[in-house]
Order: structure tokens, then sequence, then C-alpha cells
């Protein structure tokens, strides 16, 4: 990657505020912006004629390289379009002199068995090569994956980053007054396509989660007034109660390997964290202090869990080991820390920092240094991270209304995203990359 | 290396002439689609706990409230909320027939999971409270909801005060 990149990027440094990785204990990267990237995305000829496909796959992709604020796209409205033989030779001036530095082009083509194949190409432009090529076959239903997939391509070729496009987002969905809300789970393409509700909405719904295959759901619900964990199969809707009886469970999450569901379990006024086999059994007791051990999340290589306890008094990190053992404070800066995410590239912790009457979304080293905030509102909290550990999702609450809207936004600066839901939204859980 | 390759974009932008400035991407307008019909939601009948609207009138009014209120991230009872949850338990005493449901909240100051914690202390200290007061264990049971039922809707000191309490219901 990093040859590419650096041809691609031969040219005089600017200045640019990005921030630093160590240094004082709290960096605030909120307006550290970059200038992005001007990329060429035309539409795309189609092998049947169809015009439309050819453009629709285009504006996915236009859509999908803005959205992670590292590019600013041309196209495919407002710039012209190339012919079928043009996609796998294009004609560099012509890019040029539209500012592009980069170009994805492509064709789209729509055969029978009901399949659909988009070739995806892209061109440094400046140094007129082509890059990276590659070809996606799909069913022609989910020719949206396929257009995913392409952005997924240019995107990790030229940050150097892994792809997290092709993705899903599962969320509570909330709707109705603030004393009286509706909470349901919903999944959509991270794009915020395919929405559909998963619950009804009789009960109250919180905090899902997905399995590392994204193929499951780990949830708690109120179902007959009693507020337990239930695991979903995303596909069937088939539910199941982690946990039998009526013991109060709740802030679950999945093991990196799904094979452990680690929770909180509430009983006499204490909150402890426990883990269970995902397919059932006798949870095991992790933490044993009075005070509220909750919001547990797993390291990526399964070995550690951070978690938060107010256990010294307010609310702050930890990390034990999988087994409860070495339980350690990581969080010594001003203010309570909460609902800590390891992000999956191991190197950092997402959290919720409560102070000055706001909750903020930071991140920091598991070993707690190098803390950062990303965010700036009234109240940003329960972060997700993206599958590649670039980005987190969080849910953004208005001061007074209550109304709750998920947001996303890129761990080295710039401005959170708002995410495209058709209600309010809290709660969100980022899928693994789709397969 | 992701450091060097955003200060790179930023250089190559700026060197093309595009606009320094970050244009913030717009919205995106909300999903057009219709919601799919949700598959039903599994039930465990066993667990239900009904409310019995004129049953919990009378514990109102002949207990006093229904309600104790609690300080700031606290969950100790005050001699107020002592009072009336000695009330509330007379009157269960006095109702044989029916079972209390403790349900603990907390104001939209903490965040959803810590929340769920403190409610569910806020609802133990009642109930040990009532407990104490004679009321057999085995007829109540506590909940917590957190910060998602409040009851006023306010985000300032009056609303958050209404809203970290216990509330004794009354369930079969």
């Amino acid at each position: 990657m990093k040859p590419i990149i650096a041809a691609l990027l031969a040219l005089p440094m600017a200045t640019a505020a990005v921030a630093q990785d160590t240094g004082p204990l709290e960096v605030d990267v909120v307006g550290g912006i970059q200038a992005p990237m001007a990329i060429a995305v035309p539409a795309m000829p189609s092998t049947s004629g169809d015009a439309a496909i050819g453009r629709q796959i285009a504006e996915i992709i236009s859509s999908d390289l803005r959205t992670t604020g590292l590019f600013t796209p041309l196209g495919p409205g407002g710039i012209g379009g190339y012919s079928y033989a043009e996609a796998s030779n294009p004609v560099y001036a012509t890019w040029r002199s539209a500012g592009a530095a980069a170009l994805v082009a492509g064709y789209v083509e729509t055969g029978g068995s009901g399949r659909l194949t988009l070739a995806c190409y892209l061109y440094d432009v400046s140094a007129g090569r082509e890059l990276v090529r590659q070809g996606f076959a799909v069913n022609a239903n989910d020719w949206r994956r396929a257009a995913h997939k392409c952005a997924d391509l240019v995107y990790s070729r030229l940050s150097g980053e892994q792809p997290f496009l092709d993705t899903r987002v599962v969320y509570v969905a909330e709707t109705g007054p603030k004393n009286a809300r509706v909470k349901r789970i919903a999944i959509m393409d991270s794009d915020g396509s395919n929405h559909r509700y998963l619950t009804e909405g009789k009960a109250t719904v919180l905090t899902p989660r997905f399995s590392p295959r994204g193929d499951k759901l780990v949830y708690m619900s109120y179902q007959g007034r009693r507020p337990r964990v239930y695991v979903m199969d995303v596909a069937t809707g088939t539910e199941r109660l982690l946990v039998p009886g009526t013991a109060f469970t709740f802030a679950p999450r999945f093991s990196p390997d799904g094979s452990q569901i680690v929770f909180s379990m509430a009983s006499g006024g204490n909150t402890d964290i426990y883990v269970v086999n995902a397919n059932g059994g006798t949870p095991r007791r992790l933490t044993a202090t009075p005070g509220a051990d909750t919001s547990p999340s797993f390291s990526p290589d399964g070995n550690r869990i951070v978690f938060e306890s107010d256990r010294s008094g307010s609310q702050q990190l930890y990390v034990m080991n999988y087994d409860g053992s070495n339980q350690r404070r990581v969080s010594f800066g001003g203010g309570n820390y909460a609902s800590p995410a390891w992000s999956p590239r191991g190197d950092l912790i997402a959290f919720t920092r409560i102070g000055g009457g706001a909750f903020r979304i930071g991140v920091m080293s598991p070993s707690g240094g190098g803390e950062r905030l990303l965010t700036n509102a009234w109240q940003d909290e329960g972060p997700s991270w993206a599958p590649n550990g670039q980005f987190v999702m969080f849910h953004r609450t208005t001061q007074g209304s209550g109304n709750a809207a998920l947001y996303a936004v890129n761990i080295n600066g710039g401005q959170p995203r708002r995410m495209p839901t058709p209600v309010g939204g809290s709660d969100p859980s980022w899928s693994p990359l789709n397969n | 290396m992701n450091k060097s390759v955003l200060i790179g974009m930023s250089a190559l932008a700026l060197a093309l002439g595009a606009c320094g400035k970050k244009t913030p991407p717009a919205d995106i307008p909300p999903a057009a689609e219709l919601p799919a019909n949700p598959p039903g939601t599994a039930t465990d009948d066993s667990v239900d706990l009904v409310e019995l609207p004129a049953m919990q009138a009378d514990l109102i009014a002949k207990a006093g409230s229904d309600t104790v209120y609690f300080g700031t991230d606290e969950s100790s009872l005050d001699a107020q909320s002592q009072a009336t949850l000695a009330a509330q338990a007379r009157w269960l005493l006095a109702n044989q027939s029916v079972r209390g449901s403790i349900e603990g909240h907390a104001d939209e100051r903490g965040t959803r999971e810590y929340n769920l914690a403190l409610g569910e202390r806020r609802a133990n200290a009642a109930k040990q409270f009532l407990i104490a007061n004679g009321v057999p264990e085995g007829r109540l049971t506590t909940i917590s909801w957190g910060k998602e039922r409040p009851i006023a809707v306010g985000s300032n000191e009056e609303a958050w005060a209404q809203n970290r309490r216990s509330v004794t219901v009354v369930v079969k």
C-alpha cells in the first residue's frame, strides 16, 4: 500500500492539523480536519446497455467514499461518462482537467441466471496508471453490495486501511415521546439501505450487539416486564433467553470467537460481570466487588476484558484477564468514564467520557495512555467500532427532547457524520465485514 | 501510517487547488424503505407481571404515594422516603393477594448501562426497606428501567429530581 500512496502523494506537504497518538493526557482532536482527495466516480457503462444500473452503482460508490471523510468524489452527477473500452483504458487527460487525483471506473455486466458482475478499476490520474482492479459477482438483487465492495477496494487501496463499507448496523430504533418511547431493534446496511425492524416494539429493547460472524445478536429486552439478555438469530428472528430464570441481566457482548457472551447481572443492589457459553450453561462470575461493574468488552485476542466500575467511588475503566484475574484501573483523567469498547485492531479503547454535564466519545490505549476526545455535544455515548478500527459509531441525544440519532466519526479527527435512519436511533452496533 | 496518509492526502488536495477547508458531508436523507414485517417476539408468560390499576390507585391513596425519590447517583432513603415505604409496607400487608414490582429509575445524566445498575440499586434499597417492615421477600420483585422511562421530560434539575425514583407497582 505504502508505495502507491507515496506515488499518489508525491507533492509538497501542507500544514494539516493531525492528532497525535501520544502527548498530553487530553489531546482534543475535534476540528482536526484533513482536506479530502478529489476522486472521479463517473457513471459506469453497462454491457446490457442499461444506463440506470451503472449510474446507481457509481452513486453508491461516490456516497460511500464521501462518508469516509477522506475523499471529495466528483460524479456521477455533473461529470461525463466513458465508454466500455475506456473502463480499462481511461483518457487520463479528461479526468486531470476535471480536477481529479484518482478515478474509479469499471463496467456492469448483467448476464442471465440473475447474476451481476461489477468490474472495478482504480486509477492514479496524476501518474496515469492503474492501481488496482477487481471483479465482484453478486446476485442481481445484491447489486448494492457490489458497489460497496468496489468502494471498499478503493478506500483500502488509497488509505492503507482495512475495508469497512460493506457492513451492516443494528441499533435501537426510537419513536414516540420522551416519557413513552417505543424502542425496537432495527438492522440496516451501513449506508442506511435495506432497513428493517427485528422486534415489534411491545417490549422495550436495548443494546443489540452483533456476533463476530454477524449472524446473531445479543441484546436486552423487557418482555414479560423482566429485563434480561436474549440471543437472536438475525436470519430467522428466533430468540432465546441467555440465562434461564428471572435474574436481571444486561450489557451483553460476544467474545471475539463468538463462543462466549460476557454480560452484567444485578442482584441485591450489586452489579457484577459474568461470562457464559453463548449456547447456554452456567455463568461464571468474573467480578465480585461491591458496586456497579458493567459494560464489559473483550479485547480482539479474547485474552482481556475492559469494563467500567464505580468501585473507586466514580465510574472508571478497568481491564482484567478473561478469567477475571488482574483487575486494574486504566482511566485516570478528570470526570468519569463509561461504556468502553475495545477496538477490533486491539490498539485502542473507545469510551464515553462524562464531565462538565456532557458526554463525549474518546479513545485511549488499553493501558490508559494517549487519551483523545473525538466529539463535543451534550450527550454522545455508546461507542461501537467499525471492523477496521478506524471509525466509531455512537448515539447523540438532544438536550430537552431526548431525541437520539446515530453518528459515526473518524478516530483521526473530523466532524461526526449523521447516519441515515428513518427514525431516532441509539445503541448502534457495527457489524463485521459482510462475507 | 494512517497519519502520514492523511497528511499526504491533505497536501494532494491542496496542491490540486481543491478547497483547503473541509466541506462536511451532507446528511443523507432518511431511508424511504418501509419497515418489513418483524418476526414475532418470544413470550415468557411464566414471569408476566400484570399491572392492577385499581389496586395501584388504592395504594397511592392509602400510602400517600407509590414513589420515593433519590439524590443524584444515590440510592439511600431519606426520612420522607422511609415514611412513604413504611406506609406502602402496611398497605401490602393489608392486601395479601397482590405482589409488588419495585421499579428503579435514573435521570438522564448517566450512561445507559450504568443507569440500569443504578436503577437496580435504588429498587433494591426500597425492597429491603419493605422487607424490614414485614413484607415477605417472596412477594416483592425488583426491576430497573435505568433512564428509559422518565416521568418528567425536561432536561433540568426539577425534572431530574422527579426521575430519580423507585416506584412500587402493584402486580398479580
